[in-house]
């Protein structure tokens, strides 16, 4: 009688509301790549193509975590990390280069990028450690997991790319704030400071002169925009803008089809969506993930140890960071860093690991369900 | 019931977290979605108009190829500053009267640049309409830019080759991509425009050389004029290469050919290294870089010389007696002939109805495989030719790597024929004739090479049988991190045959140079092995050579290696319609192997007076 009811309730943890929103944010993703991409290749297998391969693969990924159980996963999690470590090291002395970063490990006719798995091993990393160690001092709580970020986070830095390093951030401070500081003002404080920041960072950067901007970022990240005039910022702020509340309707993003727009397919994807579906479509797209960010905030908070509950604060905090960076990005309001949107862009192993994730969210869920308590 | 250890208020703790990081998302996301909104709804028109009249173009910085270099670093290609006009149609306002305006203006075929023009390609890129312009008519367009929006001049590298002709089939040249290859993947990040290489290894290496290009954005205003230029992505520059070849030993090889149509090659037996590749008629990739036009194409593809043809690669030939090199390595391995045995020439060989001459009418007595190979007996070659078949023949000389190409970096490399039973009846369903074997024996009938796969051949002979694959290319230099990559030489296996086997056939090789058919290869510096070879051009001849029209008199071949005890350098000369070997070739191959021999300090030759050759130039200077 229990092992049935508790086989019934593994089912409804496959929530068809959760998978439901992750395909309908792929399909979105699909169609933008096939609108900005038609016509650009001959020959190639198309991008759209490439990436029903990389969401069929991922989906694989996503059956394979939701099956599994996270209390094991979390045992590898130590081992898992060195090995990407190992990897990242290979990227910086064998990986493949592409617009002057060495991101990528050739795989036969693919690459794929180590650091995007980083962060979802990350987010084991930080999980595990937080739920085994005494919650003590600020030196366990504090101290020793940003010891355990650091040569990750240093190595991804090298390559160079700065979106992953700062997700990489992310994922650590969203772990600090849920359980690494006692002190709540302080969690406030940063909390606060960090849904302020796009904010500050706009007048701080809007202040500065343009040589100042450019020795900055040539700094952060010497090889994105060497130019520093904004060209990228200003073509995706003019895609986004035109677009108005219907849109220009697909293929018709005079912006992305006519290449003023680079990386249409990739990091300003959603610049080729809002002009081509307009702000209405851009309601459409920021409700699909606040719900899907809704959905796994309670699975989070209804996990039923620790373990589980971190896991999925973390890799929540992982997603939120995407999509608010790579939107305010492509809105001009930050810098531009190399950040995918989650789901929507195109790219292998980011669109593999984001939707493994979710598997993992719903993992959580899962074992809350069928474990009797 | 699960236990942690962790108190309820921890969890509850978290639940509070937890609710704050709610509030912070919403905020944060009704943020963004303000941010949207003032996008595109309250600046939505401004931005729509900016769109529509979006006045930034793109323009691409072609990025600086790399350099060639010999082995010794001396350049055998660069860039020069060149001037290119390029037009935006979408900033045209007429396209008949600018085209009118260039014409009168630069002179420039108008048939062409509507062609140009009318090309496929997007309205808003600049289009290149012209290269090489000279700094005048830059500046003539320059000053009258404001009668003619939508039109630019940019500063570009030319690619230059200041050895002009000098290892030009090599190098080969460079060309703007064509409708073609544009559709290949290989070609996939370029455009209409983009500079590839067309031929040698320009084109072997393009990938390496060929760079990145950058982007600049250029404001432009409503009429099309420039207004601001920012560099969006700078171009990367492409990989630089270093040849193996040394170009004084090339030069010395093409002057050697002058105006007769032939080949040498000469190559490092004990890597594969070419040191010299030289074919003749030759262009000047300096011309053939530039933008021809159909008559000068032409012209240049109708000349019976067929100058672009790299006759030591591409040229086939029948290799003559050179093919009595493998024939007698076959022989001695098969055991078909001991070193000893003998075979009575009297000056033709029987077979069938037919008589198959010898060269030398009155024969040559009892003649043993080394005699044979000296005064290149035909009869004894006829002979054991007829013994071990022509399937035996074809084994040996695929194991020296006739009958299929070398593999050199160099594009359409031709393969020759090693012919087979198999072969004819593949090639041309027919049954292969016993007398076929005889000709094939002395390396004519369908037996054809070229000279690059007979100095492969003969070095291999010269290494006792190891063998490389022979290379052009030595080190890629990687600009962007500054390393020098070196390419390993490439080994393509050994021949199965006893050190014995190679000892004889070396010796008798030195005394073809000291005593037999190619006397005027014998040097007083080093000791040289060789064989001469005749190809037959003209089937049927009838009186002395001097009356037989030049295009009908046979190819003289000479292969050689020297210093005979430890070769450094083998050597393979085709001189067309030059008659004998000995007589035309030989002297060639010689030139090159004392020029060599000079260039490149060796361990003391045979003649430890080094410095005391008899060379006209250097005693006039002493004096």
């Amino acid at each position: 009688m229990i092992d049935r009811l508790t086989e019934n309730r593994g089912l409804d943890s496959f929530d068809i509301r959760y998978v439901a929103l992750i395909l309908a944010i792929l399909g979105i993703g699909v169609l933008s790549i096939y609108s900005v991409t038609r016509g650009q290749q001959s020959g190639a297998t198309p991008f759209y193509l490439k990436q029903l391969i990389w969401i069929g693969l991922g989906a694989a990924a996503f059956l394979v975590m939701w099956a599994s159980d996270y209390h094991h996963l979390a045992r590898f999690a130590y081992p898992a990390y060195a090995f990407i470590l190992l990897m990242l090291v290979f990227v910086l002395f064998e990986g493949r280069t592409s617009k002057g970063a060495q991101r990528w490990i050739a795989l036969g006719p693919f690459s794929f990028q180590p650091s995007e798995f980083a962060k979802l091993i990350l987010v084991l990393v930080l999980a595990h450690y937080y739920s085994k160690a005494p919650r003590a001092g600020w030196l366990q709580r504090v101290i020793v997991p940003g010891l355990l970020v650091l040569p990750g986070l240093l190595l991804i830095l090298k390559q160079p790319d700065l979106g992953s390093g700062l997700s990489f951030v992310a994922v650590y401070a969203a772990m600090l704030l849920m359980v690494g500081i006692r002190s709540q003002a302080l969690g406030f404080i940063l909390l606060f400071s960090i849904m302020l920041f796009p904010f500050a960072w706009e007048g701080m950067w809007g202040s500065l002169h343009d040589y100042q901007r450019q020795r900055i970022m040539a700094f952060v990240d010497p090889d994105y925009d060497p130019g520093g005039k904004g060209y990228h910022a200003l073509q995706s702020k003019i895609a986004i803008g035109s677009g108005e509340l219907l849109g220009k309707g697909l293929y018709g993003g005079t912006q992305s089809q006519l290449k003023f727009l680079p990386e249409g397919h990739t990091d300003f994807v959603f610049a080729v969506f809002a002009e081509e579906w307009g702000f209405l479509g851009v309601v459409v797209l920021l409700t699909l993930f606040v719900a899907l960010i809704w959905l796994s905030l309670e699975i989070a908070s209804k996990a039923k140890d620790q373990l589980g509950a971190l896991l999925a604060v973390g890799i929540v905090a992982m997603l939120c960071f995407c999509v608010v960076v790579n939107i305010g990005m492509t809105a001009g309001m930050f810098p531009i860093v190399g950040i995918p949107l989650p789901l929507v862009s195109y790219g292998g192993s980011a669109t593999i690991m984001t939707m493994a994730s979710l598997g993992l969210l719903l993992n959580v869920k899962r074992k809350r369900l069928s474990l009797f308590y | 019931m699960v236990t942690t250890h962790y108190s309820e208020s921890e969890f509850g703790d978290l639940h509070r977290r937890l609710f704050i990081l709610r509030v912070g998302l919403l905020l944060v996301v009704v943020l963004l979605g303000l941010r949207l909104w003032h996008l595109q709804i309250y600046e939505g028109p401004y931005y729509r108009d900016l769109s529509e009249n979006n006045r930034t173009r793109l323009v691409l910085l072609e990025p600086a190829r790399g350099l060639i270099y010999d082995r010794h670093g001396v350049l055998l290609a660069n860039n020069v500053p060149s001037f290119s006009l390029y037009v935006t149609l979408e900033d045209v306002k007429d396209r008949e009267v600018l085209i009118q305006q260039l014409t009168d203006l630069l002179g420039l075929d108008p048939t062409l640049v509507r062609k140009k023009m009318t090309a496929k390609g997007s309205k808003l890129l600049p289009r290149k309409i012209k290269d090489r312009m000279t700094l005048r008519d830059a500046t003539l367009v320059e000053s009258h830019r404001l009668d003619m929006p939508g039109v630019m001049i940019q500063v570009e590298s030319q690619r230059n080759y200041p050895g002009g002709v000098t290892a030009a089939h090599l190098l080969g040249y460079v060309g703007e991509i064509s409708a073609d290859q544009l559709e290949k993947p290989e070609f996939l990040d370029l455009h209409q425009g983009s500079i590839v290489g067309q031929y040698g290894v320009e084109k072997s290496y393009d990938r390496h050389m060929r760079g990145t290009a950058g982007q600049k954005s250029v404001e432009v205003d409503a009429l099309g004029h420039e207004k601001k230029a920012s560099v969006v992505e700078r171009p990367q520059a492409g990989n630089d290469l270093y040849l193996t070849i040394d170009v004084r030993l090339q030069k010395v090889a093409e002057d050697l050919l002058g105006e007769e149509q032939g080949a040498i090659v000469a190559l490092d037996p004990n890597s594969g290294d070419i040191l010299a590749m030289a074919s003749r008629p030759g262009f000047d990739p300096n011309v053939l870089s530039r933008e021809l036009t159909a008559k000068q194409w032409v012209e240049i593809v109708q000349d019976e010389g067929r100058p672009l043809n790299n006759r030591a690669s591409q040229g086939q030939y029948p290799p003559g007696s050179t093919f009595k090199i493998p024939m007698a390595v076959a022989a001695l391995e098969t055991r078909t002939v001991s070193p000893s045995s003998t075979v009575f020439c009297n000056g033709g060989y029987q077979f069938g109805k037919r008589l198959y001459h010898d060269w030398k009418a009155s024969g040559h007595g009892y003649v043993d495989l080394h005699t044979a190979l000296v005064h290149s007996c035909d009869v004894y070659f006829y002979t054991i030719g007829q013994r071990m078949g022509i399937d035996v023949m074809a084994e040996f000389g695929k194991d020296f790597g006739l009958g299929k190409a070398t593999g050199v970096e160099l594009p359409s490399e031709r393969s020759g024929i090693m012919p087979s039973t198999a072969w004819k009846q593949k090639a041309k369903n027919e049954q292969w004739l016993p007398g076929e074997t005889i000709s094939a024996a002395i390396g004519q009938g369908y037996v054809t090479v070229t000279p690059l796969q007979m100095a492969s051949l003969v070095g291999t002979v010269a290494n006792n049988g190891v063998s490389y694959r022979p290379r052009l290319v030595q080190a890629v230099m990687d600009r962007t991190s500054g390393n020098l990559q070196e390419l390993p030489a490439v080994p393509r296996g050994k021949i199965n045959a006893k050190p014995e086997t190679f000892r004889i056939i070396k010796d008798a090789l030195a005394d073809v140079v000291t005593k037999g058919t190619a006397t005027k290869a014998k040097s007083s510096m080093v000791t040289i092995g060789g064989k001469t070879g005749t190809a037959q051009v003209a089937a049927l001849r009838t009186g002395p050579e001097e009356n037989i029209p030049k295009k009908f008199r046979d190819h003289a071949w000479f292969v050689a290696f020297a210093p005979v005890e430890s070769p450094k350098i083998a050597v393979a000369v085709l001189a067309e319609h030059m008659g004998h070997g000995g007589a035309a070739a030989a002297p060639l191959a010689k030139e090159v192997i004392e020029t060599y021999m000079k260039l490149t300090p060796q361990v003391p030759a045979v003649t430890s007076d080094l410095s005391g050759v008899n060379e006209p130039g250097r005693s006039s200077k002493d004096s």
